[in-house]
């Protein structure tokens, strides 16, 4: 029996739209990091992540105030042009992908400080509603976001399904894929886009600095205890939305604690467990 | 009248993000064609939890012992995602985003819960307060000076020695590991100085410009001298003259359309990626002309 205390917690609407919120894009930032993951693309989610500050910003200059869908469309498209200009900068001789990417994590986040700094001083911009993606704020997250957040996760996790096998042959055996006949580069692009997602999706409970550490981690734990690409996905959706929601509703009890780190340490004491314990060491090709 | 120059604000703030900027550059020549330029991500994060750890056990938010306790996290978090690494069970590039998210996320939470009133907060540690390090200030020959710019320029200084006895080391672990051990350079222990100097300077900065501008510093200048430099000395010159140039632009510019200071200096750093993004041999004006 639930003491009439917790029962009061459990049935309060606002919380019952963080826990919701926090459920639906920890599992899908979860499953898309499976192949961020498997694909080595952990440093590229940091940097999409960072890089994804001024389209926040840019989202709610244009839309003239706190519109979640301008927010994030925002955040796709700065992040994605971060990852586009890191593989320009990559293919200049003596320039190694990593310091292309470190370029555009920093770049992207001084670019979205200065326009933050911009907004602040714009008469009667809450400008505390911006400083909640640096870090993340669960208790941001409201009832009209769920509808957004939600479509999202179906139509992002309604992909990978769609296109699974053809996302694992990619992943596991691109040249394999490419003999026979399957076009490599678009289903790459796919997954890179399919990572952007993931990671603008869970910005305003997570915030940018962090953000990436939701969909490594949980893949991380994840990879350590499955034996298949699907058994992966699973688990490390249910790491990350188990990781998301205990981190939310934490952050949101005790005041002053920031939601984002709260969810990241979690989920990483959830991937230091199945590293300390799990037994496999990897997931391959099924049937390979 | 030396004393007139750091009471004045401006002086001081331009000062900090030129000793700043100076330190990243040169730190960061080494890191980028090493091809470990993220680790400067990786050790200005990790800090953050050095930070937090050695105010609650000392109460010291400031001063050497802070620079050697956060220091020493800096090194910790890249030892850590090796050893992670060479355990076989995550990758290189999963154990970084693994090691350093948790350390940072544990260091906020601890500054979140036991250092509500102390100066270290974690909105402090993200973005910096450059506009306000003038106002901590500590006696030094007699001069009341702030303790950024004299940490920074300590550091500055301890940097410039260890690349001047070392660069010939340096250059050769970077480019050859396996003959510059032959030739008994030690490479490993030259690596772990650059990662320990870098963590020092990660700390010295983080008051003046926080934990992610510290990497725009440290990497951007360095890939700029990078694409316009063939040789590693003037890489070096073309890296230092892109960070200390951004320091003095961006402070002015930040005053006259009142942006924020430590950003608007981060950000033109990249600004010289433009032209060379378009003109040189590869880009995208360059091989429609050449």
């Amino acid at each position: 029996m639930p003491s009439e205390p917790l029962r009061q917690l459990l049935l309060d609407p606002t919380v019952v739209t963080v826990a919701l919120g926090a459920l639906l894009l920890g599992a899908t930032a979860g499953a898309l990091g499976t192949f961020a993951v498997l694909r080595r693309q952990s440093l590229l989610g940091d940097t999409m992540s960072h890089a994804a500050l001024p389209g926040v910003v840019l989202g709610y200059l244009l839309a003239q105030g706190r519109s979640l869908p301008a927010m994030l469309a925002g955040a796709l498209v700065t992040g994605l042009a971060a990852a586009l200009l890191a593989q320009l900068l990559a293919r200049r001789r003596g320039v190694k992908h990593e310091a292309a990417l470190g370029t555009w994590l920093g770049t992207g986040f001084a670019l979205g400080v200065v326009l933050l700094s911009l907004v602040q001083h714009q008469p009667g911009a809450g400008s505390a509603g911006l400083e909640q993606f640096l870090f993340g704020q669960a208790a941001a997250t409201l009832r009209s976001d769920l509808l957004l957040i939600g479509a999202i996760a179906l139509l992002s996790l309604g992909l990978v399904a769609l296109l699974f096998h053809r996302f694992e042959l990619v992943t596991f055996d691109p040249r394999f894929a490419r003999a026979g006949g399957v076009a490599v580069r678009v289903y790459e692009t796919l997954l890179t886009l399919l990572l952007a997602v993931a990671i603008v999706v869970g910005l305003q409970l997570v915030g940018v600095v962090l953000m990436s550490a939701l969909v490594v981690a949980p893949a991380v734990a994840a990879r350590q205890l499955a034996g298949s690409l699907g058994a992966m996905l699973w688990l490390s959706a249910a790491v990350g939305a188990f990781s998301a929601l205990v981190g939310a509703l934490a952050s949101a009890a005790v005041p002053g604690l920031s939601t984002g780190p709260t969810v990241v340490l979690v989920a990483t004491a959830c991937a230091a467990l199945a590293l300390a314990f799990g037994r496999r060491r990897g997931v391959r090709l099924e049937g390979a | 009248m030396i004393q007139a120059l750091f009471d004045d604000v401006a002086f001081t703030i331009l000062l900090t993000g030129v000793l700043t900027a100076a330190s990243a550059a040169l730190l960061g020549t080494f890191l980028v064609v090493r091809g470990q330029a993220m680790l400067s991500d990786a050790i200005s994060h990790g800090v953050v939890f050095g930070v937090a750890v050695t105010f609650l056990l000392s109460g010291v938010a400031a001063g050497p012992l802070q620079l050697l306790g956060a220091g020493a996290a800096g090194l910790l978090t890249v030892l850590l995602t090796e050893w992670l690494a060479a355990s076989g069970k995550v990758k290189r590039d999963a154990a970084t985003g693994l090691v350093f998210p948790a350390l940072f996320a544990a260091g906020i939470l601890l500054l979140n819960l036991f250092a509500r009133d102390a100066h270290v907060d974690a909105h402090t540690v993200l973005l910096g307060e450059i506009g306000f390090v003038w106002l901590d200030r500590v006696t030094l020959l007699g001069l009341s000076l702030p303790r950024a710019v004299v940490v920074l320029g300590a550091v500055l200084l301890l940097n410039v020695v260890y690349v001047t006895l070392f660069h010939k080391q340096l250059t050769a672990a970077a480019f050859d590991p396996v003959m510059a051990r032959l030739q008994g350079l030690r490479p490993r222990r030259m690596t772990l100085g650059l990662l320990a100097l870098t963590s020092l300077t990660a700390v010295a900065a983080l008051d003046a410009v926080g934990v992610v501008l510290f990497v725009a510093f440290t990497i951007t200048p360095a890939v700029v001298g990078r694409l316009a430099a063939r040789r590693l000395p003037s890489m070096l010159g073309v890296a230092l003259a892109v960070g200390v140039g951004a320091a003095l632009v961006g402070y002015p510019l930040a005053v006259r359309f009142d942006l924020s200071i430590g950003g608007s200096m981060a950000l033109l750093t990249a600004v010289p990626l433009v032209p060379l993004l378009l003109l040189g041999p590869s880009g995208a004006l360059g091989r429609r002309l050449g």
